[in-house]
């Protein structure tokens, strides 16, 4: 695959690196200039902003950086031009990956905030660029700099410059896509903090996404400068990149590498039509009006649309695969069934005075099935919460094999090999079933190459009977196949301890007896588990040992059948008796 | 450096209240849609540039740039109530309500290019040349009447939502539209009003821009960080708001470049920002 794609991406490059040897007019040669150059930013902008969903209105900022670093270093400091480029590229991304340290560590950052925030900071470094002695107001020359001569002539140059960061920008992208880095900022798009929890680690994920695109868009800085050869504050900074780079995006489509460089070219077409026509100002309110009428009627994009018109038509044929294969999740060897394996020590959290957890004390054992059961807003959701890692704690410690959890990001308790599955299935919207399941397995414990999470992903399928399901969209099931697309999505982690919150709800009498044979299954196989769960014929059957909690406390544990009768646990349920 | 005098000083804090008075002006609208509405409107500055050059050109024509509001403010209300209809015809999300406003932001922009043209453009009136002495200060009526009107719409609007009927329908509506609606709120028509509202106050804040600044297309974006940042700062929906947050930024950015060089007053607002999310989360 990769071998095809490298020899499609050369046979491209040479074929195009070939044009200016035919001696075409200039103006042509600065026409597809404009295009590489455009298709640059969208393309390096989606890897952040595409993938992930946090649209950058600040592309024009990193640009901006990359076209003043370019330009102040070759006038004022005589450094060559094409030494410059990656020095463009080094000042955009430190900057982006500066701006992101800060911007992503604000506690519930939703996209309209990060829009906002790059936009904002567009017009802060124009301020200070300015003002002060980096431009100062005249703006930069670049005219008397040195042009290497690459091509057969000036524009030609400029020709085969952007031609070759447009094919570089496109294969970086194209590669993020299906590393690693793609599946998690994809995973992040649809819901970060359920990525988080299965092993993603979305600060980091994030901020490199933010540094590469930044990086990408200095570099067209940089090249830019010397094409238009002078320098301005006002027309580096203005609205127009980022507006621009959205829109090409949006219409191509944000979901694949190559949507943006679709929507690029037929944009910068469009614009040159305007600007050649004279009616420049009319191109710039064709591209607000395609924006909005793309928005309203072609949310996927042109090429998204595509694509997923022929995704539809060509569903890939698949060996049939069953559960056989699986492997026996997480095994420890040599440590016996019944000692501690998460320790809860003295848990609180609270919400804004709601003492949700008032010091829990709590023992998991090797190997058994823990029910957790208490009425409604006792605290059983938090401690799941608290424990894998999505809230932190206020005070007291969780010992899983020894190591305190309290103070880990989410990512890395999913790394230790716990797993949880939500009440209200939160699958990842946009990725097949199949991707939902592998996910996990790729970001787990083990952490599996896709191939490999892919092949023991479709092998959990099959066991929790979704294997028919695999290329759907989680959309597409009912509730009862999606509670079974979370306990897959779990198990596909290998974890030692599953953490299971209310698997049984909303389910008919029927299908909590197929979720009880397939959770006795699973711990056969050596998984440990705590469920929380209203459904107590499920909890009798299933536990071996059950703990009620109330008003944030435990206040009874042990055998189910004799601790569902203490009258602390009828009196939490159903109240006090009147004397 | 040394200090600056004491007459500057006071004269630069000043500055910042009457700035910070049309940042509170200008976002009040914003606050309101964002905050009730869960539409982030963009297009709000382009609206309030539009504003000002209707004001400069009825001016132009001889009209007294206060009676201007006459004509101005019911064409604004108008277009608000469009631009609702058609985001909620199409049951637009948040972050797309910001995409499309984007939109609409070129368009405008675009149109006031080809009206005015990109040349800066500056509204004559008897307004303008009026000055007021206080102790050493001055201050100009252009700014004063800022103030009045920030603080009267800011009021007005608090008083609303607070103790009319359809004001607390309309807060049932920001806290949770459909359970509103099952109550039976009005939520289409309320929304509609409120979105007309907002869409008026960028034409007031119109009319204050031209009293006091020189006009370009290109300024609009300007005032967007800065007033973004109050709106935020000034929590969402909260119509007195934008105008406390946008003073205490003003101040702040005078006394900024007062005390060092102006270059660095942008950075004032954003990392006042940026403090206020990291230390109170809670309030976006």
């Amino acid at each position: 695959m990769r071998a095809r794609a490298l020899a499609g991406f050369a046979a491209a490059g040479l074929g195009l690196s070939a044009v200016p040897f035919f001696g075409p007019p200039a103006f042509y040669e600065s026409f597809l200039y404009l295009v590489f150059h455009w298709i640059v930013l969208a393309v390096s902008w989606n890897i952040l902003s595409g993938y992930s969903g946090y649209f950058s209105f600040g592309h024009g900022a990193f640009f901006g950086a990359g076209m003043y670093t370019t330009a102040t270093l070759a006038t004022k400091a005589g450094v060559p031009f094409l030494w410059t480029l990656p020095l463009a590229a080094l000042v955009a991304a430190v900057f982006g990956i500066a701006l992101g340290a800060v911007v992503f560590r604000l506690p519930r950052l939703r996209g309209e905030l990060f829009a906002l925030l790059t936009l904002a900071v567009t017009f802060v470094l124009a301020t200070i660029v300015l003002n002060t002695p980096i431009d100062g107001g005249p703006g930069l020359y670049l005219s008397a700099v040195p042009l290497p001569a690459i091509g057969p002539s000036p524009s030609s140059t400029f020709y085969l410059l952007g031609l070759a960061l447009a094919l570089a920008t496109l294969w970086i992208a194209r590669e993020v896509q299906r590393s690693r880095l793609g599946t998690g900022l994809f995973a992040i798009h649809d819901d970060e903090d359920v990525a988080e929890v299965l092993g993603v680690p979305t600060y980091r994920y994030k901020l490199a996404a933010f540094g590469l695109s930044c990086g990408l868009a200095g570099v067209a800085g940089g090249i830019q400068a010397m094409f238009i050869s002078y320098v301005t504050v006002g027309e580096t900074f203005s609205i127009a990149v980022p507006l621009n780079v959205v829109l090409m995006s949006v219409l191509g489509g944000s979901r694949h590498w190559f949507g943006p460089a679709v929507g690029a070219a037929a944009v910068t077409a469009l614009l040159y039509a305007f600007t050649a026509g004279d009616y420049a100002v009319a191109g710039h309110a064709a591209v607000g009006l395609i924006l909005i009428v793309v928005i309203l009627f072609l949310p996927e994009g042109i090429f998204g649309e595509l694509i997923g018109a022929l995704k539809r038509r060509r569903v890939p044929a698949m060996p049939p695969i069953d559960a056989a294969g699986l492997p026996a999740p997480a095994a420890w060897p040599g440590k016996p069934e019944g000692q501690a394996l998460l320790e809860a020590r003295g848990l609180c959290k609270a919400f804004r005075g709601v003492q949700a957890l008032a010091g829990v004390d709590l023992e998991v054992r090797r190997g058994e099935i823990l029910g957790l059961v208490g009425p409604n807003g006792s605290g059983k959701s938090t401690l799941i919460n608290v424990v894998s890692g999505h809230f932190r704690p206020d005070s007291g410690r969780i010992l899983f094999e020894g190591r305190d959890l309290a103070r880990l990001e989410a990512h890395r308790i999913a790394r230790t090999g716990i797993a949880r599955t939500y009440q209200i299935p939160r699958p990842f919207a946009h990725l097949s079933v199949l991707e939902n399941v592998a996910l996990p397995a790729m970001f787990g414990r083990d952490a599996q190459a896709r191939a490999d999470a892919e092949r023991e992903a479709r092998r959990w399928l099959a066991f929790t009977g979704l294997a028919a399901k695999a290329m759907s969209l989680p959309g597409e099931l009912n509730l009862h196949q999606r509670k079974f697309l979370e306990l897959a999505r779990a198990l596909a982690s290998r974890p030692g301890l599953l953490l299971l919150d209310e698997v049984f709800s909303g389910l008919t009498h029927a299908e909590i007896d197929d979720a009880i044979r397939l959770i006795r299954e699973i711990r056969a196989r050596g998984a440990t588990i705590v469920f929380v769960e209203h459904v107590i014929r499920a909890v009798m059957e299933l536990t071996d040992r059950i703990v009620v909690l109330s008003y944030g406390r435990v206040i009874a544990e042990g055998d189910p059948r004799a601790v569902m009768r203490e009258p602390d646990v009828v009196a939490a349920y159903l109240g006090k008796p009147r004397a | 450096m040394g200090l600056p005098s004491l007459t500057l000083l006071g004269q630069s804090l000043l500055s910042g209240l009457f700035i910070g008075a049309l940042y509170g002006l200008l976002g009040l609208g914003l606050s309101l849609s964002w905050g009730m509405l869960r539409q982030i409107n963009l297009a709000h500055f382009a609206l309030a540039f539009l504003g000002a050059y209707l004001t400069y050109q009825l001016a132009g024509a001889g009209m007294d740039p206060l009676a201007t509001l006459a004509v101005v403010v019911p064409f604004f209300f108008a277009l608000g109530v469009l631009m609702h209809w058609l985001l909620a015809r199409f049951s637009v999300s948040a972050f797309n309500s910001l995409l499309v406003s984007f939109g609409f932001t070129a368009i405008i922009e675009a149109l006031i290019q080809w009206i005015w043209t990109a040349d800066f453009r500056r509204m004559e009136s008897a307004y303008g040349e009026v000055k007021f002495r206080v102790g050493a200060l001055y201050v100009a009526l252009p700014e004063l009447l800022t103030l009045a009107m920030a603080l009267a719409l800011s009021l007005l609007v608090w008083a609303w939502l607070r103790h009319t009927y359809t004001g607390k329908a309309m807060r049932a509506i920001a806290e949770d539209a459909p359970i509103a609606a099952a109550f039976g709120v009005d939520v289409r028509g309320l929304s509609l009003l409120l979105s007309g509202l907002s869409a008026a106050f960028a034409g007031v804040a119109g009319l204050c821009l031209a009293l006091s600044y020189t006009l370009a297309p290109g300024q609009i974006y300007a005032w967007l960080g800065v007033v973004f940042a109050a709106v935020m700062l000034g929590g969402l929906g909260n119509p007195l708001g934008p105008l406390v947050a946008g003073i205490v930024i003003g101040v702040s950015e005078a006394l900024t470049m007062a005390l060092t060089a102006p270059a660095w007053a942008p950075l004032v607002s954003f990392s006042l920002l940026i403090v206020v999310l990291l230390a109170r989360p809670g309030r976006i």
